[in-house]
């Protein structure tokens, strides 16, 4: 009997008719969702490397985990969350630009990284499915973790999306009206954090924020609301974990970049798509009435 | 019979560095009050907004805002807050409702869903500024004018007691402002609200105003429109002449 009580036993078609497939499925589709609704709030506050810069962090994480040979995920969660509200607390206080601050963790993150991991001897080994994803070798307890991070994160954000919509839209009148900016910037840095531990065993800790940005990308095009750019952004999400699974195992292909290269194509299209409907109709747009 | 002061000002000082921006200012705005800060560029008009507002903390001096400092303020969202356009960036994807709505966020508490009085209070402020046909269109498609409004919609939407514009009729043609100048009379005539406009042009409202204040880091006059008429000034198109009669009033 499978420890997932909905996952294993049950009888989908291929490419999820196999136990480890369907593992994969909910662990990426968990990603699929949650990464774009915190990558379409990032993108607007033009933080759109924010994932990154903290998945090195998550990397450095992991190997200190290898190192002291602890689950590297709670080690990863810890660095992740501490460096996330650092780097929110450096940005905020305006001791560094957002982009230099991204830097300094980004480089940081990745060195300490590599020096933990060869202090961890062969172990250091077991950080390459971190690196770059390793969904088809997830476990059920990896699935549990990731299921209980991505609700502890559509809990969050159903609770603070108001406000962090606010927030994106003028930081300096929601401030003025009472909105705790500082706590919901912090959030949103904590989200982001989750958001990438959670993805580092689906698509690995260098292609994390692709997930976080490529499928927005698309959505923003696509939508005419910020409801249905989150909409969008995360169907799209979802299908780009699917569509990328299903052509891993079709033609045996590294499952996290195969994800990521769906979710590129598809913004490719909706790019193209878009620029055909505004040169056919370019009156629509940018009206000059007052 | 005198109204209470919705926003107090005494002695504010800042400093950017060593360049003073804003120096021994004393202002007071009462309720149902329309009132413009002008002068030139760089006078300091922007900073002393944003230290009305408590965005940036006075070197000297001190701050009442609806009844208390501004961190303290008892309701802030009591406050309507219209930034300049051409800083805030409306390239968001959401449509004029939504951007409209998030100025009730803080009003209803920013954790809870929007309820009916919320509908009720986005779909008046729409009216108000006749933006109700274009609610579901995306911001990013609008003109600057029809912007301008969604963000006067914005901070209308809380029923605020102090509305503070910033610029807001820069690049703004006449229908606009007319318009615009007449969703302020009604906030003013009907709800009281007290209105400080900081501007360089006033443009449409210059009539309705009850008092004018020019500022070049000091205040260099407050008073109503008809004693600075009687000096000699245009309220109507001053950008030019404005700094110009300031240095014959120093001397």
């Amino acid at each position: 009997m499978s420890i997932i009580p909905l996952f294993g036993a049950l009888a989908l078609p291929w490419p999820f008719d196999r136990e480890y497939m369907q593992l994969a499925l909910a662990a990426g589709l968990v990603i699929g969702l949650c990464a774009p609704l915190i990558g379409v709030f990032l993108v607007q506050q033009r933080l759109s490397l924010m994932g990154d810069g903290i998945g090195h962090l998550a990397f450095a994480g992991v190997a200190a985990g290898l190192l002291l040979e602890i689950w590297p995920l709670w080690t990863a969660l810890f660095v992740a969350v501490v460096g996330a509200l650092a780097i929110e607390w450096l940005r905020s206080h305006g001791r560094t630009t957002s982009d230099l601050a991204l830097a300094l963790w980004f480089y940081g993150g990745i060195a300490a990284g590599i020096v933990l991991a060869s202090r961890a001897g062969n172990g250091g080994l077991a950080i390459v499915p971190y690196l770059f994803g390793s969904i088809l070798t997830i476990d059920a307890a990896d699935v549990r973790v990731i299921v209980v991070l991505g609700i502890g994160i559509l809990a969050t954000l159903a609770l603070f999306g108001r406000a962090l919509f606010a927030i994106v839209v003028d930081e300096e009148s929601a401030r003025v009206n009472g909105i705790p900016v500082g706590l919901g910037n912090s959030v949103l840095a904590v989200l982001t954090a989750v958001t990438v531990v959670a993805a580092m065993r689906v698509v690995g800790v260098l292609l994390i924020a692709a997930l976080m940005v490529l499928p927005v990308a698309s959505g923003r095009i696509l939508a005419r609301s910020f409801r249905g750019t989150l909409t969008i952004s995360a169907a799209i999400g979802a299908v780009s974990v699917v569509l990328g699974l299903a052509a891993a195992r079709r033609w045996a292909l590294a499952p996290g970049g195969t994800i990521v290269l769906v979710a590129a194509a598809l913004f490719a299209v909706t790019n193209v798509f878009a620029v055909r409907t505004r040169a056919a109709a370019p009156a629509h747009h940018h009206g000059h009435e007052h | 019979m005198r109204r209470a002061p919705v926003l107090e000002a005494h002695d504010v000082t800042f400093a950017y560095g060593e360049t003073p921006a804003v120096d021994g200012v004393d202002l007071e705005v009462t309720a149902g009050e329309f009132v413009a800060l002008v002068g030139p560029n760089g006078s300091g008009k922007s900073t002393l907004l944003r230290l009305l507002l408590g965005l940036l903390q006075p070197d000297r001096g001190t701050v009442v805002c609806l009844g208390a400092p501004p961190p303290h303020v008892p309701e802030p969202w009591r406050i309507g807050y219209v930034p300049q356009r051409r800083i805030l960036d409306l390239d968001i994807p959401a449509t004029v409702e939504e951007v409209v709505r998030s100025g009730r966020t803080a009003r209803r508490g920013w954790w809870r869903f929007a309820g009916h009085a919320d509908r009720d209070a986005v779909d008046h402020a729409l009216e108000s500024v006749a933006l109700t046909e274009l609610r579901r269109r995306p911001v990013g498609e609008l003109s600057g004018g029809q912007q301008q409004r969604v963000l006067i919609a914005r901070a209308l939407v809380s029923e605020p007691r102090l509305l503070v514009l910033d610029e807001p009729i820069a690049g703004v043609d006449l229908a606009a402002q007319r318009l615009f100048r007449d969703s302020l009379v009604h906030l003013v005539e009907a709800h009281h609200t007290a209105v400080l406009l900081v501007s360089h042009e006033l443009g449409a409202v210059a009539d309705d105003l009850d008092r004018v204040v020019v500022m070049k880091q000091r205040i260099l006059f407050d008073g109503p429109p008809r004693e600075l008429a009687a000096t000699g000034v245009s309220l109507g198109v001053h950008a030019d002449d404005l700094p110009r009669w300031l240095e014959e009033l120093q001397t």
